[in-house]
């Protein structure tokens, strides 16, 4: 069970944990694809597969209301994820509404990104004057590391995805996980970096996630350990202004949770609309522990 | 005001004014900076403002505060600022990427070296924003943004939404800042006549290192408020770079920062753009 907490003594275990404050809400995310994805990647802290309905998608009247309200909230920025976001058979039209309110950027794994469907992406992208991002799930340097992780003959269609993006004349964040190990430090960052201009990439962009030890994840590697929590722990201001929950909120179909990592936790879901959702999160999940300890923001 | 956590007493107060110049970050570039003040006070402006990060890239940090303190520029700290005059470990100018801090680091570790004490101290006695008029408009002046001293305001990534929250929330009609080193405003559209509010934001540029579009030129604001209107320009201001860059040469600064200077196209600190600014440079 994620959440450290004793039975039977909720109101002392309450009590125990920091909250991160809302300090004003500026980064929306939408789970614009739901549970559903074409891949099953073995690090998934959601279990995404083709089969997992536990999330519906997003459809654009949805995501329309919500861009209005996170309007009128002041909100700086939009992300999409899933899922897999292009299974979304209303994705280009949910992008182009999302670019009418501020910058918006997409999370993929590139299989579904076809060299017409990146010509789309850069005229979205041209027809507004916010940025349009495109993040792009990379796990190794080659096909052997890769498709262990995000299955058998992905490396290939990744790199497809590249290509047909740079033609576009769109440069993607390309996004790995520690999962692919050598990520974590300064050397491999370089060796990757390299590999990516080998790849194609002239400009390469890169961001590096820690993992959470959630969903697939705990069967590839382990849950959360007893210490892996923040009970007890006194969070400096600073520190507690930089978490993701302190300033963003995950729209779902279910509703609005606390953030894009604890959907699966009936607990984080804070309400039906962004506004009801804009007050202190107890930080009681294993999963803060990641991003406290390692200052995971999944934020590019 | 009473009761609003945004708006406190720390917010310097320094008057009316109808047309006045303001700089951007001058990364110690104290020739484009002379340029600059020479070039403002022939566009008749009543007063010159300069937002902070003094210091950082360029060569010889002292000659441009020097600059600032000797020609009465009404001056506010950026995060450079903030760090020298606290003895801080780093420039705290908010890179997430390591390719970023790497450079960040080599600028700061020089700049840090290379200002006198006093100009530190002096530093620490600047206001963190700064409040006006302009013409009856309430203008708030600040180096980032005004809740974080080193808070990005790029175009492509500020929402309407953002902006006019930012503005409510800081009671301002018109904010004014630097920090990404590219120049940009722009106004809220009005509510309900379909034309444009006179609420808005100018990132006033840098004056330390070109706009990253292939120009040698580095760019300052004038801002004018007249007939109800607010009007802005942007300044190119041409210097002699070549000698900067040779200046920078002799001091031992990155070739990749003395080709920013020589070619208009910025080779550092890139990846903290977003990705229309990005898309818009070389490299």
């Amino acid at each position: 069970m994620p959440l450290d907490e004793t039975p039977g003594c909720a109101a002392a275990a309450a009590t125990r944990y920091p909250s991160a404050p809302m300090l004003g809400l500026e980064t929306v995310w939408f789970q614009v694809a739901g549970s559903v994805c074409n891949l099953a990647c073995a690090h998934c802290f959601i279990s995404c597969s083709p089969s997992n309905r536990t999330h519906a998608m997003l459809d654009l009247a949805a995501v329309e209301a919500h861009l209005r309200d996170a309007e009128g909230l002041g909100v700086r920025e939009y992300y999409f994820t899933g899922g897999e976001p292009f299974l979304n058979p209303e994705i280009l039209a949910i992008l182009d509404a999302a670019l009418r309110y501020g910058p918006a950027t997409v999370l993929t794994n590139g299989t579904l990104i076809t060299a017409k469907r990146a010509r789309e992406l850069r005229a979205l992208s041209d027809a507004s004057s916010y940025s349009l991002d495109i993040r792009l799930s990379l796990d190794g340097f080659d096909a052997a590391g890769n498709d262990a992780i995000r299955g058998a003959g992905t490396f290939a269609r990744i790199l497809e995805a590249i290509g047909n993006l740079s033609s576009a004349g769109l440069n993607p964040v390309i996004t790995v996980t520690e999962a692919c190990t050598e990520a974590g430090d300064s050397r491999g960052r370089g060796r990757l970096l390299e590999r990516l201009r080998a790849l194609g990439l002239e400009r390469p962009r890169l961001k590096v996630m820690p993992l959470l030890l959630l969903g697939a994840e705990t069967d590839r590697t382990r849950g959360y350990a007893a210490g892996e929590t923040l009970a007890g722990v006194a969070l400096e201001e600073a520190d507690a202004a930089a978490l993701q929950c302190a300033s963003g909120r995950m729209v779902t179909a279910e509703g609005v949770f606390v953030c894009p990592i604890l959907i699966d936790s009936p607990e984080a879901r804070m309400g039906a609309t962004l506004a009801e959702t804009l007050r202190p999160f107890p930080l009681r999940h294993r999963a803060c522990h990641t991003c406290h300890a390692q200052g995971l923001n999944c934020r590019t | 005001m009473m009761g609003n956590p945004y708006v406190t007493q720390a917010d310097s107060q320094v008057g009316e004014f109808r047309r006045a110049a303001f700089f951007g970050g001058v990364y110690s570039n104290h020739l484009a900076l002379a340029a600059a003040l020479k070039l403002a006070r022939s566009l008749r402006v009543d007063a010159v403002f300069a937002l902070g990060d003094f210091g950082a890239f360029g060569p010889h940090p002292d000659r441009s505060v020097e600059i600032l303190r000797g020609n009465g520029i009404i001056s506010i700290q950026g995060n450079y600022e903030e760090a020298l005059s606290q003895a801080a470990g780093d420039c705290r100018c908010g890179y997430v990427d390591p390719r970023d801090n790497h450079y960040a680091r080599l600028s700061f570790d020089y700049t840090a070296m290379k200002t006198a004490a006093g100009h530190k101290a002096w530093m620490g006695t600047l206001p963190r924003n700064l409040r006006m008029t302009l013409g009856g408009q309430r203008v708030l002046c600040c180096h980032g943004s005004p809740r974080r001293i080193n808070e990005f305001l790029w175009a492509s990534s500020t929402s309407d939404a953002f902006l006019r929250k930012l503005l409510d929330d800081y009671q301002a009609d018109l904010l004014l800042c630097t920090h990404t080193g590219l120049h940009w405003s722009r106004f809220l559209p009005a509510e309900g006549n379909g034309g444009r509010s006179a609420r808005g934001i100018i990132n006033v540029g840098a004056l330390g290192r070109p706009a990253n579009n292939g120009r040698t030129e580095v760019w300052f604001a004038v801002v004018e408020r007249a007939s109800g209107e607010t009007k802005v320009e942007f300044v190119p201001v041409a210097y002699d770079h070549a000698k900067l860059a040779s200046e920078m040469a002799d001091e031992g600064l990155p070739p990749e920062f003395r080709a920013t200077i020589l070619t208009g196209w910025w080779t550092t600190c890139l990846e903290i753009l977003p990705a229309k600014e990005r898309a818009a440079g070389k490299f």
